[in-house]
């Protein structure tokens, strides 16, 4: 499909679905989805979108063909991905990664070990045509009624990754996808989604970038877990999307008795995010952490949050936020826990934690805590602080300059949740961190 | 040649003129005295010659071993080499004592081996073992800070140590230790200025200068038998 005239359009989606090959439940479901999202509003919270223009985007491209080899990418990106650490990092820590540019991947690669053991790693496409299973699932976890944007999602989704691990079936080293949007002005729509069978495990890494454009894009990605009896899912997301994005994202996991899933979100880039990882806790003793660390930086809002659902007795939830707000940014975070009837036993702790650095920086920590039975236990925690110019000055007349005494405090401030993320990723982040400061500072 | 210049000077704290015509040299391998009563500006001058934004310095020089300093940007000053113990340290949530001196000590030119051999050898040497990963000042006692302060300077190897009121809060047993450090940094080569109203740290530590300062003036200077008259009778002794 050329990408010219990617519109969106009733015959664009008709289109999308005829050239992906799609069968025929899947071509009426982002047809429900495209009459859902014209008639949903746009979310009436939050960022502010109106420079946001929906009829101006491009809603596919395919700037480069799949390879097998990085070799065989066009230099330009080869030497992107080559500065982004993916090709080593395949080598090293992975036993899986997958690159989309813009609608489509480009290169996926899965250790035969893991192969052999029956798992599953593909490219959602492929997943619709090939596994039943995903007939099931998708956009269940997330119906497209949700919001306009898990609707518009629904409708135009390209690209994304199939993850399927077998019962018992424990993937001890990190899988990967990569996401890069490279055309201006596009719209980049990938869904994931994971199929944990009871007892396995599966670590998850996304990362995302894109280089700088003055028109406006969209990233709207949607991922659904599903972690069955026993099952552990950790879903790390670290995204640093240049500031012309819009980082509107849909994720949600369901967690069976005895299952665990754990979300770890940095979020350093995009000029506005809105992004709010969920989990449902349906079965007893359904456990879920989610973890978030936000850097808003001049002229960004990053309006980020977590909800945990109680549907089982004996649940647990733990919510922890460190929010960074430099320059006139915005930072919100929206922490829900919502503990039904039947959750006799539940447990649900939330904690969030503010850093400002300049008098400028804004936020708000919005709690919304409901439980409908008596036996539980909840603590919530939020504290703001701020950088004092008493302290800078401490620490600049010991020699070290701005950026390095600001890079050291909020290093320290979200060392609780680096200390969550494998150690590559943890060293990627204190040196944006630090660059970013650098930036400001310069 | 002197460590420390400073000629003329005159500070401004917002509206007023807190420090005039100060002038004082500061030797290499020295203790000196800086006292005067609560109000008289000791700390405005240790804080303004460190470049804090709040001091505004109107007139004069301060010179570090022939260098102008005012120019600089705080951190630039003491890479060249001056430090000051702060009377009132601030607490540094989440950064860590060790990851912060580690950072100092590179800018120094100390390389990463030699600090992992100083570091505790310095936190013996101050009985802070206890505090190598803890939060730089939080929580600690008046006492503790002092002696943090004061092991920070001890890693860091000043040659111009401004130490404000290192004796203030201070037991007995510290106050010795306090001293002893101090003559073992002087001894290393650096120039001390003590600043502190309280006569009786300098008779562990007989400065071989006293600078007296009264209303941001320099109002009298003499040797450690000015300390001693000053002990007795206080400041008036100065005043009349
Ligand atoms: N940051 C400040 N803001 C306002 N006034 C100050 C500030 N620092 C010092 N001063 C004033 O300057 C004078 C000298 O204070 P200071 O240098 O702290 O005295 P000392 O250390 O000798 O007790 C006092 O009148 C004090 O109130
Ligand atoms: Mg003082």
């Amino acid at each position: 499909m050329r990408p010219q005239g990617a519109r969106l359009s009733r015959e664009f989606v008709e289109r999308l679905s005829w050239e992906k090959g799609e069968p025929a439940w899947m071509r009426e479901h982002r047809l429900r989805c495209l009459a859902i999202f014209e008639k949903l509003p746009m979310p009436r919270f939050g960022p502010d979108l109106s420079a946001l223009d929906l009829a101006d985007l491009t809603y596919y491209a395919r700037p480069v063909e799949p390879v097998r080899s990085w070799e065989e990418l066009p230099e330009e990106l080869r030497r992107t991905f080559q500065a982004l650490g993916l090709p080593e990092a395949e080598q090293r820590a992975l036993a899986g990664l997958g690159a989309q540019v813009d609608s489509e991947e480009v290169y996926r690669s899965l250790l035969a070990e893991l192969r052999a053991k029956g798992v599953v790693f593909t490219s959602m496409e492929r997943a619709v045509r090939e596994f039943p299973e995903v007939r099931e699932y998708f956009m269940r976890v997330i119906p497209p009624e949700d919001n306009k944007f898990a609707a518009l999602h629904g409708a135009v989704w390209s690209g994304g990754t199939f993850i399927w691990v077998p019962e018992g079936v424990e993937v001890e080293i990190p899988l990967q996808a990569y996401y890069r949007m490279q055309t201006e002005g596009v719209g980049q729509f990938e869904h994931t989604l994971i199929l944990a069978e009871p007892g396995s495990s599966l670590h998850y890494i996304e990362g995302c970038s894109a280089p700088r454009y003055s028109r406006a894009s969209l990233h709207s990605g949607m991922v659904e877990i599903v972690a069955k009896e026993g099952a552990r899912v950790r879903f790390t997301t670290i995204q640093n999307w240049s500031r012309n994005v819009y980082n509107l994202n849909n994720k949600r996991a369901w967690a069976y008795a005895g299952a665990r899933v754990d979300w770890v979100s940095g979020s350093l880039g995009s000029r506005v995010t809105m992004l709010y990882p969920t989990t449902v806790l349906l079965g007893k003793g359904a456990a879920t952490e989610n973890l978030s660390f936000t850097f808003a930086q001049e002229g960004m809002w990053l309006d980020t949050g977590a909800r945990a659902i109680h549907r089982a007795p004996d649940t647990s939830s733990r919510l922890v936020a460190r929010s960074v707000v430099q320059g006139r940014a915005t930072s919100v975070f929206r922490g829900t826990i919502h503990v039904a009837p039947e959750a006799r036993g539940a447990k649900a702790h939330m904690e969030c934690s503010t850093l400002l650095l300049s008098p400028e920086a804004r936020t708000e920590t919005i709690p919304v805590v409901r439980a409908e039975t008596d036996e539980v236990e909840l603590g919530h925690e939020a504290t703001v602080g701020r950088v004092s110019q008493e302290q800078l000055f401490y620490l600049r007349s010991r020699g070290l300059d701005e950026a390095q005494a600001l890079s050291l405090i909020v290093n320290g401030f979200v060392s609780p949740i680096l200390k969550e993320i494998p150690w590559e990723y943890a060293l990627e982040l204190r040196r944006l961190l630090e660059m970013s400061f650098e930036k400001a500072v310069a | 040649m002197a460590a420390l210049v400073v000629r003329d000077l005159a500070v401004r704290v917002g509206d007023k003129l807190v420090l005039q015509d100060v002038d004082l040299e500061l030797a290499p391998a020295r203790i000196h005295a800086l006292m005067g009563p609560n109000g008289s500006g000791k700390s405005t001058l240790a804080l303004a010659l460190a470049g804090h934004p709040a001091y505004a310095v109107v007139r004069g020089q301060a010179l570090l071993e022939g260098q102008d300093l005012l120019p600089l940007p705080p951190e630039a000053r003491a890479r060249a080499g001056l430090l000051v113990a702060f009377q009132n340290p601030p607490e540094v949530e989440g950064v860590k004592l060790r990851e912060f001196l580690r950072l100092a000590c590179a800018e120094r030119g100390q390389g990463f081996c030699e600090f992992q051999k100083a570091f505790p050898l310095a936190l013996a040497r101050l009985r802070l073992q206890d505090f190598r990963d803890r939060e730089l000042n939080v929580g600690f006692s008046g006492g503790e800070k002092k002696r943090a302060e004061l092991l920070q300077l001890y890693l860091l190897r000043p040659k111009v140590a401004l130490l404000d009121e290192p004796d203030s809060g201070v037991d007995v047993d510290a106050l010795k230790l306090i001293a002893e450090v101090i003559r073992e940094m002087a001894e290393a080569g650096t120039a001390v200025l003590l600043i502190t109203h309280n006569p009786r740290l300098l008779t562990y530590l007989p400065p071989a200068q006293v600078f007296v300062l009264l209303d941001g003036r320099i109002a009298e200077c003499g040797g450690p038998e000015l300390a001693c008259k000053i002990g007795e009778e206080g400041f008036e002794v100065v005043r009349r």
